[in-house]
């Protein structure tokens, strides 16, 4: 049993906060994006986060610590959109596995570091798969529903070179995320199983779905219940929800998710809805308040925030969470 | 415990498949193979049609959607990859499970790649041998579908009931214990073959498959039946009444037996209790093989009951509605059937066909739009309900063109476009489609437009209206940007706004006012931007405009009012946005002295031209600029006798020496950290550190562009090579005014007693100010030839600042002790440090000098306890104390 799993089994394990939140109060220009990388590129680059860990690695390593130091157990590489169909469109396709297997290195890293300064708190690094801005069950033509801009296939292409850097570069497990669309996240899983049939590695895979707004479905129109069902054939450790939802939106879902997932669970939620200027308001204190009623009625085994969290939100979520008992998965 | 055998399937929604779930009906018209209809549909590419076939299955109670394209004529993969597509679109029919149903493995797994549910396999077998079913069966798993399992082999179809439970058996335990597929997704199809066809040894069919299905329910855990009912009654084709009535009768025997599912037509279902008696009884005994002349008894009935048999109604109650309701239902349930006819109905009732568009197919979208909003719809219901709308214009549009005498003139062109950096582009889309449905010209520029391009091709294609779109935080910054470049660009048209994390409050704080010369509206969603452009471009769109500005305006105030929750940067981000000067050598002025310099007994008569007397009238709590303030309506008069007790008092001070002034001065070596701490060295060598100043930055969070500024960012750091300095003062004009003061009290003068005070502390400020030039002019010299009149010099239009502890660019009072001692102030001229680090005499200015030409003032704002514990660490102070002197500027 990997030590993962073993820590899983003790405790509730806190993952980190946002990504390109943090990124954002450094205030970068278009230079940072390309520092020795990038310098004749021809596309601005500019808001293509998952460069600056080629570019800037000292800040997304700073930003990894700052979350370690918070109290995280696990920080999400920052690999968000690093497959080729993402970053196409920044014309930086070429550097996939560069971006993958860097981030996975740095985060690797620190996770290091606080582990040896902290034996008995170990660190891991979930290597972050995002959902790709393509959708393999909706068409993006309205007029022509039957149209695809991406096929199964070539997401799964895409997801397998992802999935091999992130591998090569050190990460504990593999973190396939905000799937807004079910179909592109089997794709991933698809990937997943071949590459570790071909590599002979065997990592934890955590799995998180997307509730986008009321209505409790997912963009591509699943429900909580029905996305779980579409993916627990894959060698899943543990299943949850993030993003587009506070804490408080996403508790009828967690609760869906908790009853009926024969996988560990995880949540992280935003902080809160974003105002009218984008900006998400919820406090440290006022997260940690919604997250206390997840740990009070056990639906969480694993739990931390996404976008508008901070490591102070982080640092309030992992105080709390240390004096709960993790979720007990359903014997049945 | 029990071990949960639940087979669970998944489309939209989930299915759940429990022992106790009574029978699961698998839709079976959306089959090539079976129904020719639904063929000829597909051949012919009448896919809506098909849709609708697929749409019927599941409205008459399909749990499962069945979809073959088995078909000589047909490319079955590319037929099934698209109509699995086209069905992906259609939230009432994606709402079940489906069934790939199709005797090649190619087609399967293409299949298997549309789906975003679980689905079913139909299916895989032992026919090409154990390595064929055994990959076959990983793939199926690694895709994440359950699977039907035929009862066939190498030898061929089972059709007794040894053979089959010995090849379910046989596939059971592959599948389980080589493969380790989930026992609960195993399906079989113990084979349904037609009985009543005229030969003895068909007749035991039906009974040998019952017993096959109990037999596999009672010995395979987890293992599910299906079969293909239909087949049961082949030998009735053409008599439906003896077919629904065999189906029923079929199933209510296989299903005691432990049938789960089966793939029957729902609308070609009798009720069991409904069969006739008669009827009934001679199915049974076909179907239980009772008697020997079962077959031919069963015939012969049969001759006697022909008939169209039973035909289910779609519920169509809704179509009783008067047509505004049922265009609104249409829309609201995506249905094309009848829109055409209402769009029709409406048409007539209308003197113009646009008046329909305006009218019902917008009341329609707006109740789409307000579903959506609450959550009551989801997001691939509404692009089908985009579809209806196209659909009813597109109807519309001819009679619209004709009522334009044939002369075909959209009624504006608007350009659309997703920002920068953002690739989201449903939600414009959709806009697009709505507008373009209503006769406007769309220039599509997609996703990641660089407004540059956006305002080249605004101007190209003389556009009428801009759309922006966008979806993340980012854009918002984006679309001010582009706001900010049309009104550059001189451009007049329309902006609108729209996108996920768009709103009002944003369009008016942050867009509206960067273009004045249009009008920027904000755009809740898809379903009004029709009704927006149109007031826009309309008779009426000045007031249109007129009423958007107030709004806008009465938004900006509202929001002013909120109480606005400050959030702060982290200190080191707030470190990494610091100000960056370019530094060059050039910048930086070599003083004409260093060192410290005193000043005794400055002549006051040099001072009083320096005197800012607006801060003198406030002291009086009279609001005004001088020299205005003494013609002002209002405190006019007041001001003018204050002003006139002022200068007689001045005179005395001056003529009989009332007041003594005294500055102290230094210039001295210093280089920052690139941080917040400025070295000062004890000379030219900058060998030694004599003492390090402390700045505190601004931790608020900022603009696009704009930095987080500390004072320590106008010094440059070590690190650039260049040599720096700064400059330090203290001057005071209050030695001697206790005597005065006392005198004034003594007679129970207060006017004069604040008065003395009130001139003394203009004195000390005229006196800073004073100082400030020589510096500039002489003693530091980076200015010589200045030019300012008293004016100007309060108007800050001088080269560097003097920021003084205590006042907004540096509230930390404690520096002062520094400042203090580098300047030996208190003996050199007699100002002394309070323990609460006042002044005193209170009439003087302390503070320091800097000269780079990009320093400025600036309010330092809230900062965090980060950086309150940061600069405690490096004073070497208690953190508490610290915390005690910054406690009014601590968030």
């Amino acid at each position: 049993m990997s030590k993962l799993k073993e820590e899983l089994k003790k405790r509730i394990l806190v993952l980190d906060g946002a990504m390109g939140t943090m990124i954002q109060q450094y205030s970068l220009g278009e230079d940072d994006f390309r520092k020795g990388w990038f310098e004749g590129h021809d596309f601005p680059l500019k808001g293509n986060n998952d460069l600056l860990s080629l570019t800037r690695p000292d800040i997304i390593k700073a930003i990894h610590a700052k979350y370690y130091e918070a109290g995280a157990d696990i920080v999400e590489t920052n690999t968000f959109s690093g497959t080729t169909i993402a970053q196409e469109d920044y014309g930086t396709q070429g550097k996939v596995y560069e971006i993958n297997y860097h981030s996975a290195k740095l985060a690797r890293e620190v996770a290091d570091e606080f582990t040896t300064k902290e034996p008995n708190k170990p660190r891991f690094v979930a290597g972050s798969i995002g959902p790709t801005n393509k959708t393999a069950s909706i068409s993006p033509v309205i007029n022509d529903p039957g149209f695809r801009a991406i096929s199964f296939d070539e997401l799964v292409e895409a997801f397998s070179q992802q999935v091999e850097a992130l591998i090569d570069g050190g990460v504990d497990m593999l973190l396939v995320e905000t799937i807004i669309d079910t179909l592109n996240a089997k794709a991933a899983l698809f990937a997943i199983e071949q590459i570790f049939e071909k590599k002979g590695v065997k990592i934890p895979i955590m799995v998180s779905g997307t509730i986008t707004d009321q209505s409790g479905r997912t963009l591509s129109g699943q429900t909580t219940e029905a996305f779980l069902i579409s993916t627990e054939h894959a060698p899943i450790t543990s299943i949850g929800l993030n993003c587009a939802l506070g804490a408080k939106e996403l508790k009828p879902y967690l609760q869906v998710m908790s009853k009926k997932s024969p996988f560990l669970v995880s949540a992280h939620p935003n902080a809160g809805l974003p105002n009218e200027f984008g900006e998400y308001d919820e406090t440290p204190e006022m997260m940690a308040d919604q997250i206390k009623v997840f740990l009070e009625e056990g639906l969480l085994n694993i739990v931390g925030g996404c976008c508008g969290t901070s490591p102070a939100h982080i640092k309030a979520i992992a105080d709390l969470a240390k004096n709960y008992e993790p979720r007990k998965i359903n014997q049945n | 415990m029990k071990k949960d055998y639940t087979l669970k399937l998944s489309g939209l929604e989930p299915l759940l498949v429990t022992p106790e779930t009574n029978f699961v009906n698998i839709g079976e018209r959306t089959n090539v193979t079976g129904s020719r209809k639904f063929l000829r549909l597909i051949k012919e590419e009448r896919f809506d049609e098909a849709l609708d076939v697929a749409r019927d299955q599941v409205e008459g109670g399909a749990q499962i959607l069945d979809v073959n394209m088995d078909e000589g004529m047909l490319d079955g993969k590319e037929a099934m990859v698209k109509f699995l597509n086209l069905i992906a679109s259609e939230p009432d029919i994606a709402r079940i499970p489906v069934m790939i149903d199709s005797s090649k493995w190619e087609i399967i797994e293409a299949g298997l790649k549309c789906i975003q549910g679980k689905g079913v396999v139909n299916s895989i077998s032992l026919k090409e041998g154990e390595e064929q079913f055994i990959a076959q069966a990983k793939k199926v798993k690694m895709y994440g579908a359950a699977t039907i399992v035929m009862a066939f082999d190498e030898d061929g179809q089972a059709d007794t009931y040894e053979r089959r439970i010995e090849i379910c058996k046989r596939s059971y335990d592959i599948l389980v214990d080589k493969v380790k597929f989930p026992p609960q997704d195993i399906i079989f199809d113990p084979n349904i073959f037609p009985v009543a066809t005229g030969i003895p040894e068909h007749n035991n069919y039906a009974v040998d498959f019952f017993k096959a299905t109990k037999w596999i329910k009672d010995n395979l855990p987890g293992a599910r039946i299906s079969g293909g009912v239909s087949n049961v009654s082949f030998s009735f084709r053409g008599n439906n009444k003896v077919r629904e009535a065999m189906h029923s009768a079929f199933l209510y025997h296989a299903i005691k037996n432990g049938m789960d599912m089966g793939i029957v037509n729902p609308t070609m279902l009798e009720i069991y209790d409904q069969i006739p008696k008669e009827l009934l009884d001679k199915v049974e005994d076909v179907l239980l093989n009772r008697n020997d002349n079962a077959t031919e008894a069963l015939l012969d009935y049969a001759e006697s009951v022909k008939g169209d048999g039973k035909k289910k109604e779609r519920d169509l109650s809704w179509r009783e509605q008067n047509v505004k309701g049922r265009i609104t239902h249409s829309l609201v349930k995506g249905l094309t059937e009848f829109i055409e006819e209402d769009t029709e109905e409406c048409r007539l009732l209308f003197p113009e066909p646009i008046q329909v568009i305006e009218g019902p197919l917008m009341d329609g979208m707006n109740v789409v739009g307000d579903l959506f909003g609450s959550g009551k719809m989801f997001l691939p219901q509404v692009v089908k309900s985009a579809r209806v709308m196209k659909q009813a214009v597109a109807y519309l549009n001819p009679f619209i063109e004709a009522a334009k005498n044939g002369e075909v003139q959209p009624n504006g062109k608007v350009l659309m476009a997703t920002v920068k950096g953002d690739v989201h582009d449903i939600g414009k889309n959709i806009v697009g489609v709505v507008l373009g449905c209503n006769n406007y010209d769309i220039v599509d520029m997609g996703v990641m437009v660089p407004t540059q391009d956006i305002i080249k091709k605004a101007i190209e294609e003389n556009v009428d209206v801009i759309g922006l779109s966008g979806l993340i935080t980012p854009s918002l910054d984006e679309m001010v940007d582009v706001a900010e470049e049309m009104e550059k660009a001189g451009l007049t048209i329309p902006l609108l706004i729209g996108g996920a994390t768009t709103s009002r409050v944003h369009t008016a704080v942050k867009i509206e006012e960067s273009y004045t010369k249009g009008q920027t509206i904000h755009v809740l969603d898809a379903s009004r931007s029709v009704t927006v452009v149109e007031k826009l471009l309309g008779t009426t769109s000045k007031e249109f405009v007129a009423d958007i500005k107030t709004e806008y305006e009465r938004v900006r105030l509202n929001h002013a009012n909120k109480k606005q929750q400050k959030r702060l940067l982290p200190y080191d981000v707030a470190l990494e946005n610091r100000f960056k000067i370019e530094w060059k050598a050039e910048d930086i002025y070599i003083p004409n002295f260093i060192g410290n310099k005193t000043f005794e007994n400055f002549p006051l008569s040099e001072l009083i031209p320096f005197i800012d007397w607006t801060p003198f009238f406030q002291t009086w709590q009279l609001a005004g600029r001088y020299p205005r303030i003494l013609t002002d309506e209002v405190v006019g008069e007041q001001a003018t006798s204050l002003f006139a007790d002022a200068q007689e008092m001045l005179a005395k001070i001056e003529k009989e020496n009332w007041l003594t002034a005294k500055a102290v001065v230094g210039i001295w070596p210093a280089n920052s950290n690139g941080k917040d701490d400025v070295f000062t060295y004890s000379d030219e060598n900058r060998t030694e550190v004599a003492d390090t100043l402390f700045s505190l930055r601004q931790q608020t969070q900022k603009a696009k562009q704009l930095p987080n500024f500390s004072l320590a960012d106008f010094i440059a750091p070590k690190e650039t090579g260049l040599q720096d300095y700064i400059g330090g003062f203290v001057v005071t004009a209050g030695l001697g005014i206790e005597k005065y003061v006392k005198q004034f009290q003594n007679d129970l003068d207060d006017y004069s007693s604040i008065l003395l005070k009130a001139l003394a502390d203009r004195l000390a400020e005229a006196f800073a100010e004073l100082m400030h030039k020589k510096v500039r002019e002489e003693l530091w010299g980076y200015a010589p030839n200045e030019t300012l009149v008293n004016e100007e010099l309060i108007n800050e239009k001088y080269q560097g600042i003097r920021p003084a502890p205590g006042y907004p660019a540096c509230p930390d009072h404690t520096e002062k002790t520094t400042l203090f001692a580098k300047l030996n102030a208190t003996e050199e001229i007699g100002v002394q440090l309070t323990e609460s680090m006042a002044m005193y005499p209170a009439a003087s200015v302390s503070g320091f000098y800097y000269a780079h030409p990009q320093s400025k003032y600036f309010g330092l704002g809230k900062i965090e306890m980060d950086q309150v514990k940061s600069i405690a660490e490096r004073k070497g102070m208690e953190i508490d104390k610290m915390k005690k002197w910054l406690n009014p500027v601590i968030n």
